[in-house]
């Protein structure tokens, strides 16, 4: 069995700070990280790996430390790391990452043929959730987002079923090999990097495929260029006009603060003391 | 694997070798559409919500509001076609397929991609909802168009939609366009915009009918089953009139008892921030914010809860916000409308407790 998975290397957003006064995002000292939600698919792909035999291959699309991130896969079990990486790529947005991601699918399975593409739900920093259904659509695979679960994979049949997480419930489907699936946060829980995983990860000879490697044939359609969303403007918020009703503990008993706050609630607020009054069912 | 589906067509570059520029045949794309979701039987409230946001940006523009319906011929679509018209839709635009009961990727992406193609919208609007996004993410790459994820703000700039949305883990808003290519797409979630008003008297203009041209064995994905939700009454915080919530100012997962006290007082739903659900204190379910659920309650109570844009997009439009926190420069205070400078552990035993005797007073002149 051959699994792509697919991966980002994010800044840890737990760790972004931004500046109080310019607005800007200050990124120094903030870690680099795989994305969380990646993890995910990763882990479902090497427990495939353990039971079906095969290969699981990473790609990453990001700058030359992105490396690191792959690494990182490496040491959890995964058997191969290409990263993607040129300055032409700079900029793209979901449509051109995905138009590069799904070139290098091709070009990997040419080497050998691919049963499954995983990718997380979405990334921390984007949020999107976008590239993965775009990736599938470039690709003509069977889209699975938001699975919970993977039932059964039949690989002799070509067939696979899954639980995908939808409103109010989870769609159990059936769908065949090769397929791409998003993988749901929560659906397991990323096994320990053995030593000797460790050690491997460290000598690991990452793959770097520049645009021509990767296969992209209109470079109209990757980085900047290829990318019709354009970001227009990026602010801090705006504070309301009126600043808050604040009561400071120090300056009184709590008792007197929370009295005060109930009063000025129900006083500015009557209905809402009502529906309260209502709501606990007397 | 097959190629990609659509080659882009070749456009003059402008600004830093982009085209930026709207090609002859895409000004011809006019309306704003509303992918109207459903499914058994029942249309996800959030397609009213931006049915109610894309009437506002069609009068805008001064052009047709429409609602896509798609479904089996056996589904109600044309009580979901008066439902639209009276939350502001001008008509609707109808696809009717066996193939199309119960959700899959394959024959929607076809038949919305169709649907574009043929009737030429400059706008497209989905709920960002596990279906929708899974929706959106194929049409606009089918389509070969933008889509912005997650906006919490809509707005006309020029001709051309302006889409805001958090960026960078939600430190920051940024306003997204997309000026070359159509149709424009964003992707909204449930609760960010307001629930029009419903008027009954309103009625659309002429259907328009289109057919899928597929048939069920064309479609590799087969739906086997449905599993409802077994706590889906449960956890329902997007809905919830009053919410209590706290953040990583609680400094404990057990001090979150004092949270689940004061929630019980108030009849209130539980939530968490980002931070706390990571910590594993809260299930993820229960998490408000930019990557948890938007919330419009009228009462929310943040406790330990420092206000970043992340959390502050999914709550913000709460009628009445109250934060308890120690910091007086938190961000939150610059939303909240009451706020309590102070340890969120001493103050929350204190105003669960001023909460219940108050409301037993009140209960009790009542009765």
């Amino acid at each position: 069995m051959h699994i792509v998975v697919c991966i980002k290397q994010v800044p840890d957003s737990a760790q972004i700070r931004v500046h109080p006064v310019t607005n800007t995002i200050m990124r120094q000292g903030v870690p680099a990280i795989v994305n969380p939600y990646d993890l995910f698919a990763l882990e479902e792909a090497l427990r495939l790996k353990d039971r079906f035999g095969g290969r699981v291959t990473m790609l990453c699309m990001g700058p030359p430390q992105a490396e690191d991130a792959l690494r990182k896969c490496i040491s959890f079990g995964a058997t191969d790391a290409i990263l993607v990486t040129d300055r032409a790529f700079a900029g793209a947005d979901t449509l051109a990452t995905s138009y590069a991601l799904a070139a290098a699918i091709r070009k990997i399975n040419q080497e050998q043929a691919v049963d499954l593409v995983f990718t997380g739900k979405q990334t921390i920093d984007g949020d999107t959730a976008q590239v993965g259904p775009g990736i599938a659509k470039r690709l003509g695979m069977n889209l699975l987002t938001y699975v919970s679960r993977i039932n059964e994979v039949d690989l002799d049949g070509r067939r696979l079923k899954v639980e995908r997480r939808a409103e109010g419930g989870v769609q159990v489907l059936d769908s065949t090999l090769p397929s791409l699936i998003t993988m749901l946060e929560g659906s397991n829980e990323m096994r320990f990097a053995s030593m000797d995983d460790m050690l491997r990860a460290a000598r690991f000879p990452v793959r770097r495929w520049n645009k021509d490697d990767a296969g992209i044939e209109d470079p109209a359609r990757i980085g900047l260029k290829g990318s019709p969303t354009i970001v227009s403007k990026v602010f801090g918020p705006t504070p309301r006009s009126v600043k808050a009703d604040m009561q400071v503990v120090a300056d009184s008993s709590v008792n007197d603060v929370t009295l005060n706050l109930l009063q000025k609630i129900f006083t500015a607020h009557p209905m809402l003391e009502q529906e309260l009054v209502d709501r606990l069912g007397v | 694997m097959s190629e990609a589906p659509k080659p882009a067509p070749a456009r003059p570059a402008g600004r830093a070798g982009r085209n930026t520029e709207l090609s002859e045949a895409l000004k011809a794309y006019k309306g704003v559409w509303v992918f109207i979701e459903h499914d058994r039987g029942h249309v996800n409230p959030v397609s009213w919500e931006l049915m109610g946001e894309g009437r506002k940006l069609a009068d805008k523009l001064q052009v047709e509001l429409a609602g896509v319906l798609m479904g089996g011929a056996d589904e109600p679509l044309d009580a979901f076609a008066r439902e639209a018209h009276a939350y502001g839709a001008d008509r609707c635009y109808f696809v009717r397929d066996p193939v199309l009961k119960g959700y899959r990727n394959e024959p929607f992406t076809k038949g919305l991609t169709d649907l574009v193609n043929k009737f030429q919208p400059e706008i497209m609007l989905l709920g960002a909802t596990t279906m929708g996004r899974d929706l959106a993410g194929s049409v606009a790459t089918t389509l070969g168009t933008g889509l912005t994820a997650d906006c919490t703000e809509l707005n006309i700039d020029g001709r051309a939609l302006a889409a805001t949305r958090p960026t960078f883990g939600g430190s920051l808003l940024c306003t997204i366009m997309t000026l070359a290519y159509r149709p424009q797409m964003a992707t909204i979630r449930p609760r960010v915009m307001q629930m029009p008003r419903r008027d009954d008297s309103r009625v659309g203009g002429e259907a328009v009918e289109m057919a899928l041209g597929m048939i069920e064995t064309d479609v590799v994905t087969k739906l086997l089953e449905f599993i409802p939700d077994a706590n889906r009454n449960t956890v329902n915080l997007a809905y919830a009139d009053v919410i209590v919530t706290g953040g990583k100012g609680l400094k404990q997962p057990d001090n979150f008892k004092l949270i689940w006290n004061l929630a019980r007082v108030l009849g209130a739903e539980v939530g968490g921030t980002r931070p706390v659900v990571q910590a594993g204190w809260l299930e993820a379910e229960r998490q408000v914010g930019q990557t948890g659920k938007t919330v419009r309650p009228k009462l929310y109570i943040a406790a330990g809860v420092s206000g970043a844009i992340q959390h502050r997009v999914g709550m913000e439009a709460a009628d009445v916000i109250v934060a308890i926190n120690t910091d007086p420069n938190a961000p939150i205070f610059d939303f909240a409308h009451y706020g309590i400078v102070g340890n969120a552990m001493q103050v929350l035993p204190v105003l669960t407790e001023a909460f219940r005797s108050h409301l037993d007073k009140r209960t009790r002149k009542v009765a």
